[in-house]
């Protein structure tokens, strides 16, 4: 039995429906990752997964347990990190730890995770003046301090911090190497490739792809070539000239969607030096994620510049 | 038991550092005492020996809706809306044992505001006559009823609102709970009204037990024991633990 499974859940907040019938597993010693753009339905079904949202059909099992029925049963072997952080305003970094130690059987250290995330500068200043990646970092150490076996992380590295974006990844190795079950929710692109095991890409409330990192490459368009010149090429003429389709990305960015063979790469070379074309650079590749996750949601995932969802400004704006 | 402990030691530290929430649970009571028992600006009732009589079970009132009601209000609504209650939701302490917590801080906070607010009533000259029973079981019901409204807008509005919400009532049950000025000394209307509040029931039940040591009426004891029950109950049907 997978630590965590999940079986046709949906969730609907009246009339909407946010999450619609979505199945996967997570297991111990794995990252398993949740990506999907914002209001795909990621944080619905994490937070059915946490025993937050009673789900409108479907089941839901955590270390054989019914999150929303049995919490109490499962408050000691999970650990959450939620997007608001959820600590008292006015309490430092050391007295959340220190509280947070006394509700546990056997916590971490107190040190040690200080020491983890990097939070020594911060200990004597409120929740609500540390900046949102000290915020984000300490919401982490808290997260791990009852020892869980399993860890629901919800975008922990959106409006980081590099030193929290480093602790993050150091955080989840650590944890997988002891045999824990991450689940993460993300919409950054780069950290689903560099941390997960197994990937789900959510879009309107239904997963799209589920597999592991080369399991959706390789479902997808697979490798190709990218190279910038002067935008305004004739892309059907191009696409002609070397048997496989051309885009033009962005402006005077250029993808050629297929594996680059060095007769390609030749006849690209003189169909650009016919045209007296100056090339800046050509790229050989396999396509990224993010080509995997446009081509299967038909939209680019956001940047990574959101706003962090702290405090109650933004929450009003939600 | 471990949880329970960390929490009640963490809601206490929390309540007894906030600036603003010590200036209305004991600052303005204090104030409200010395300054009145001094210039006895407002009228007292006449069953008063001294100003102290009437205004130490008056104050005490002050003190005990001020932490059961606006404190309790305030930060619970900044807790929520912060997503504090909502993270505490995954952690070991549970639900029993967050309120457990809570009701141990505000009985710790009365316990100093009332201890305070006796030593200084003394200092002033006040004499306690009466029946500590009858006060100690009056101070319980009506924090359990102060607290219940406390949480009732903790569980429903937002922080924003309750700051105000929370000051304004504290300002109005001042003048019409029989804190400053007995109620008799109301319009007629408005001192029926005033009855039927928690706050003027507890300084009348303060008042008859350590002020001037006379019989508590019936209406006391009904308004306090309805508020006690009736409050928490609708608070613990309306609390929303997630904004």
């Amino acid at each position: 039995m997978a630590t965590i499974e999940v079986n046709d859940l949906y969730i609907a907040y009246g009339e909407k429906i946010a999450v619609g019938g979505v199945s996967f597993q997570a297991n111990s010693g794995e990252v398993t990752t949740i990506l999907g753009p914002n209001g795909a339905g990621k944080t619905s079904t994490v937070e059915s997964v946490e025993g937050y949202k009673k789900p409108s059909r479907g089941s839901v099992n955590v270390l054989g347990f019914d999150p929303y029925r049995d919490l109490p049963k499962l408050t000691s072997s999970i650990g959450v990190m939620l997007q608001n952080g959820g600590i008292y305003p006015r309490m430092t970094p050391l007295q959340a730890l220190h509280l947070f130690h006394g509700y546990y059987k056997n916590p971490l250290r107190i040190d040690y995770l200080i020491e983890l995330t990097n939070l020594q500068g911060t200990l004597k200043t409120p929740f609500r003046r540390l900046s949102g990646g000290e915020k984000q970092r300490l919401s982490l150490a808290l997260a791990i301090i009852g020892s869980p076996k399993v860890v629901f992380l919800d975008e922990p590295t959106a409006g980081i911090d590099p030193e929290g974006r480093l602790a993050v990844r150091e955080v989840i190795r650590n944890l997988k190497s002891q045999g824990c079950c991450v689940l993460l929710t993300t919409h950054e692109l780069d950290e689903a490739q560099r941390l997960s095991d197994r990937i789900l890409i959510l879009d309107n409330g239904k997963i799209v792809a589920d597999g592991s990192l080369d399991d959706l490459m390789s479902a997808s368009r697979g490798d190709n070539i990218r190279f910038s010149a002067p935008s305004g090429i004739n892309l059907s003429e191009l696409s002609r000239a070397l048997d496989a389709i051309v885009s033009e990305e962005r402006a005077g960015e250029y993808l050629v969607s297929t594996p680059a063979t060095p007769d390609l790469v030749a006849r690209l070379t003189s169909f650009l030096a016919g045209k007296n074309i100056i090339v800046g650079d050509i790229r050989a590749g396999r396509s990224s994620l993010e080509d995997v996750f446009f081509a299967l949601t038909g939209k680019p995932i956001e940047s990574e510049s959101q706003p962090t969802s702290f405090g109650r400004k933004s929450r009003r704006s939600r | 038991m471990k949880p329970y402990l960390a929490q009640a030691r963490a809601e206490i530290r929390l309540a007894l550092t906030q600036g603003e929430s010590l200036l209305v649970t004991i600052g303005i009571p204090v104030i409200v005492l010395v300054g009145l028992s001094l210039t006895k600006a407002l009228p007292l009732p006449k069953t008063a020996h001294s100003a102290t009589d009437f205004l130490v079970p008056g104050t005490m009132t002050l003190a005990i809706m001020a932490t059961g009601m606006v404190s309790t209000s305030i930060a619970t609504g900044v807790e929520r809306s912060y997503g504090v209650l909502k993270r505490l939701g995954t952690t070991p302490l549970g639900r029993s044992a967050l309120l457990l917590a809570k009701i141990t801080s505000i009985l710790v906070v009365e316990m100093i505001q009332l201890a305070v607010l006796a030593i200084i009533g003394v200092l002033l000259g006040w004499h306690p006559v009466g029946n500590y029973l009858y006060f100690i079981v009056a101070v319980i019901l009506a924090t359990s009823g102060f607290s219940g409204i406390g949480l009732l807008m903790a569980g429903t509005m937002k922080s924003e609102v309750i700051i105000g919400a929370a000051n304004g009532i504290y300002l109005v049950l001042l003048f019409i709970g029989g804190i400053i000025m007995p109620i008799s000394a109301l319009p007629s209307a408005l001192e029926t009204f005033a009855r039927l509040l928690p706050a003027a029931a507890l300084s009348e039940a303060l008042y008859q037990s350590v002020g001037v040591g006379g019989n508590i009426p019936v209406w006391v004891w009904l308004n306090l024991v309805i508020w006690a029950i009736a409050a928490p109950v609708i608070a613990s049907k309306t609390f929303k633990w997630d904004q």
